[in-house]
């Protein structure tokens, strides 16, 4: 009986307690995060600083004391003459089609919507994982769709029976230029980038030779003296008479230039298949293209999808730089849009690069977060 | 057993020559030589008949005829008389320099903002973060062109300043002014005592780092180094009779407006165009950089730093001993590949006509017409370029390089 004045035995639980203040909810995050000891709370203090004086000018000059809405220059510079100068949108919004088309002629302009809306429809179900038939839709992107844009935008003519009326490539500009340069570009160097590839990795002395010296080439050369030799010397190797649009001997150095990189790329993801697979296949008695078409690329490109993913980003924002031979990208239209003494503000110059900026921000950090979804998707296996 | 006698006992049994893999070899390699030699004989022959007809000779004879085109900046001797063989040289000695400034800039902006992005403090490692998406998703033109265009031609007019630093740096529509130093006679001791103190320092650490592994003694090898290199040159200095002088920039702010400004050859001026290439380009290099650091840093595990601890080492020698050289295994490959882009892309001087070796050759192009000559020059350079810092890179890597049995 004495016992029982000893032990002490609960019957129900104790109450449950709150985490104290000062480890949990916004308090403790704040003091684990920002103000953890001296020397942190000064770095807090000091980036808050850097972000607020980064942050609010240009919060000031996009938003707050931008102009939206006007019909030239006048209504950019009334606000300007009251001491701020913001972003004159309306340039931008009056500059639009410009910027999307180029000088694409105006009727036609739906051919080019056709080939956006194509772009799109067959593009979001291949980059999904979950949407089937993707044989059938990469066939569509990667052949039909580059056929039918190739008519689409140039035109078909049969002799005196206009289908669509031909629109030179002098005419087209803006996204239009970019999205054709740097799709052309992927699609076309693709193949040869796995030719490449595989021919880096082949046991024939020559062949590896000649791969290697070309992916090597092309590697150690800046794109812009590619794109010189593609506007200055390719003329000079062709027969008299024979002559290239000038987008398509730009389309051709872009290609072979990105295709030494995508080799790379293929060889990386060549390289991580585990010899088993090969000598497995081989002993199955497989040739070395249904070696390679049914079990080795199978694998190795589902491997490098985000390093293909980073090479279209790089050649996205390496397409700027056909303004420099006389085309015009996004950039080359918005940098010869400067010219037009109707929209000349003083500010001009920052809305337009700051409008560019934000599509290409737009479309490579989509794209980079894609890649990203694509490697976790894809690594599930490895990860520990 | 049997069945191999038998087969070497009779006729052999040879499979086709069309299923031998050595003959099927041979005949794709002869394919390849035969297909590459017509298509370069096809090549050559077009631009020999080409440039007959075009009247153009090849050869680089005409490197030795009169640029006549003056450049903006140069950092060998050259006037308009110059020739054009000197006037390319100039362009390869800027993009050399632009290559070499902005890779250490790049450096040290990547390694800070690398490091940053791996700070426990959240507000830092997102500040991080958004320099690096923002930098890297913006093409690099468009960038040039910003602090080209939007930023130092928004600057004060050349009749005008802006100063900073306590009035020693001036930045106008010019470029960038500042003090610049003057050596008098005299003053090749302080070059020396400089080399002397370099060479010292390195004997310290090699003698240090012996004592410590033979008696356990460590030394401040890092406090004594740079006390030695800044100190010896300082004495070297003061001996000689302070042989040095800084020429300030002067500037003119009183008088007619056409006679305000800077007056000619007062203080070192730094070329708008070349500082809007060397900030984007380093900007943008450092914002990839800042990733292989970023991702070198965490390929070392979390159980190297905890046995670090665990031995006593505190953070700042975990960090120098044991994180580091791991680190930079992961981290010089791809490091190597930026440097050579940033060299690459030192090209894009071309669209704000900074007068590197593609924008000096394009001129040259315009006017003699030597379209394969140049873009040869151009190539080789770059390609030289290129197979020299991945030599240095390869070396410095085998160094570094986890030695395994």
């Amino acid at each position: 009986m004495a016992n029982a004045d000893i032990f002490q035995i609960r019957t129900e639980e104790a109450p449950k307690l709150a985490a104290p203040i000062s480890t949990s909810g916004v308090i403790g995050w704040m003091r684990q995060n920002l103000f953890s000891s001296i020397g942190n709370t000064v770095l807090t203090v000091i980036g808050i600083l850097i972000a607020y004086s980064l942050i609010m000018p240009f919060i000031q000059f996009a938003i707050i004391d931008a102009v939206w809405t006007g019909d030239d220059r006048t209504a950019c510079l009334a606000v300007e003459g009251a001491g701020h100068a913001g972003a004159c949108w309306a340039y931008v919004i009056d500059y639009l089609p410009q910027f999307i088309y180029g000088r694409y002629p105006t009727e036609e302009i739906y051919r080019v919507n056709i080939v956006y809306a194509l772009f799109v429809l067959l593009l979001v179900p291949l980059l999904m994982p979950s949407a089937p038939y993707k044989g059938i839709n990469a066939l569509l992107f990667l052949v039909v769709f580059p056929i039918i844009s190739y008519f689409l935008l140039t035109g078909l003519e049969f002799g005196d029976t206009v289908v669509l009326p031909i629109v030179e490539t002098a005419r087209w500009g803006g996204l239009l230029v970019t999205l054709v340069i740097a799709v052309t570009g992927i699609v076309a160097s693709l193949p040869l980038g796995i030719a490449l590839a595989l021919g880096r990795r082949s046991n024939m002395p020559i062949i590896k030779m000649v791969s290697v010296i070309f992916i090597e080439f092309w590697r150690g050369v800046p794109l812009i003296t590619v794109l010189f030799m593609s506007s200055v010397m390719l003329p000079l190797f062709l027969p008299e008479g024979v002559t290239f649009d000038k987008l398509l001997r730009v389309l051709i150095g872009v290609t072979l230039f990105s295709a030494a990189y995508m080799a790379e790329v293929v060889r990386g993801g060549l390289q991580a298949i585990p010899k088993g697979q090969y000598e497995g296949a081989m002993a199955l008695g497989l040739r070395f293209w249904q070696m390679m078409g049914l079990i080795i690329l199978p694998q190795a490109l589902k491997l490098v999808i985000p390093g293909i993913v980073n090479t279209f980003i790089g050649l996205f924002k390496d397409t700027t730089l056909v303004l420099i031979v006389g085309m015009f990208d996004l950039l080359g239209q918005i940098q010869s849009s400067f010219s037009d003494p109707n929209w000349s503000t003083p500010t001009q110059g920052h809305t337009g690069y700051l409008f560019a900026a934000i599509v290409f921000f737009i479309f490579c950090f989509g794209m980079s977060r894609y890649s990203i979804f694509m490697e976790n998707k894809l690594h599930t296996g490895h990860k520990r | 057993m049997s069945i191999q006698e038998q087969d070497s006992a009779g006729a052999p049994a040879r499979a086709s020559l069309l299923n031998d893999p050595k003959a099927r070899g041979l005949f794709y390699q002869a394919t390849l030589i035969i297909a590459l030699v017509a298509f370069g004989w096809f090549i050559v022959s077009n631009t020999v008949e080409n440039l007959e007809r075009q009247n153009i000779a090849s050869g680089f004879g005409f490197l030795q005829n009169t640029a006549g085109f003056g450049i903006i900046q140069a950092l060998v001797d050259y006037t308009e008389t110059s020739s054009y063989g000197q006037a390319i040289l100039v362009g390869f000695f800027n993009t050399l320099l632009v290559a070499v400034i902005g890779i250490f800039l790049a450096t040290i902006i990547g390694f800070v903002v690398g490091i940053a992005r791996l700070s426990n403090n959240w507000v830092i490692s997102r500040l991080a973060y958004c320099y690096v998406e923002l930098i890297r998703n913006v093409p690099l033109l468009l960038q040039i062109f910003f602090w080209y265009f939007a930023v130092l031609r928004a600057v004060p007019g050349k009749r005008d300043k802006w100063s900073f630093l306590f009035d020693t740096f001036h930045l106008n529509i010019a470029g960038l002014r500042g003090p610049q130093p003057i050596f008098e006679e005299g003053s090749g001791i302080i070059g020396w005592a400089l080399v002397l103190a370099i060479v010292l320092a390195f004997a310290v650490a090699r003698w240090s780092r012996k004592r410590q592994e033979a008696t356990g003694q460590q030394f401040p090898v890092f406090l004594t180094g740079l006390g030695l290199i800044i100190g010896l040159p300082l004495i070297a200095y003061l001996i000689a009779g302070m042989p040095m002088h800084f020429n300030y920039p002067e500037f003119v702010e009183t008088g007619p407006m056409l006679r305000r400004g800077f007056t000619l050859g007062s203080g070192f001026n730094l070329i708008p165009e070349f500082l809007a290439l060397t900030l984007a380009l380093s900007i943008y290099t450092a914002a990839f950089i800042a990733e292989i650091v970023r991702a070198g840093i965490q390929a070392v595990s979390h159980g190297q730093s905890e046995a670090a601890h665990a031995l006593g080492l505190r953070n700042g020698p975990t960090l120098r001993l044991v994180i580091i050289p791991q680190a930079m295994r992961v981290i010089i490959p791809p490091l190597t590949s930026q440097y050579l882009n940033l060299t690459k892309n030192s090209s894009l001087a071309v669209a704000i006509a900074f007068p590197d070796l593609v924008s000096v050759g394009g001129t040259v192009l315009n006017q003699t017409g030597q379209a394969i000559e140049i873009i040869g020059i151009w190539m080789f350079v770059y390609l030289t370029l290129s197979l020299l810092t991945s030599a240095f890179m390869n070396w410095y890597n085998q160094r570094m390089a986890l030695v395994e049995r």
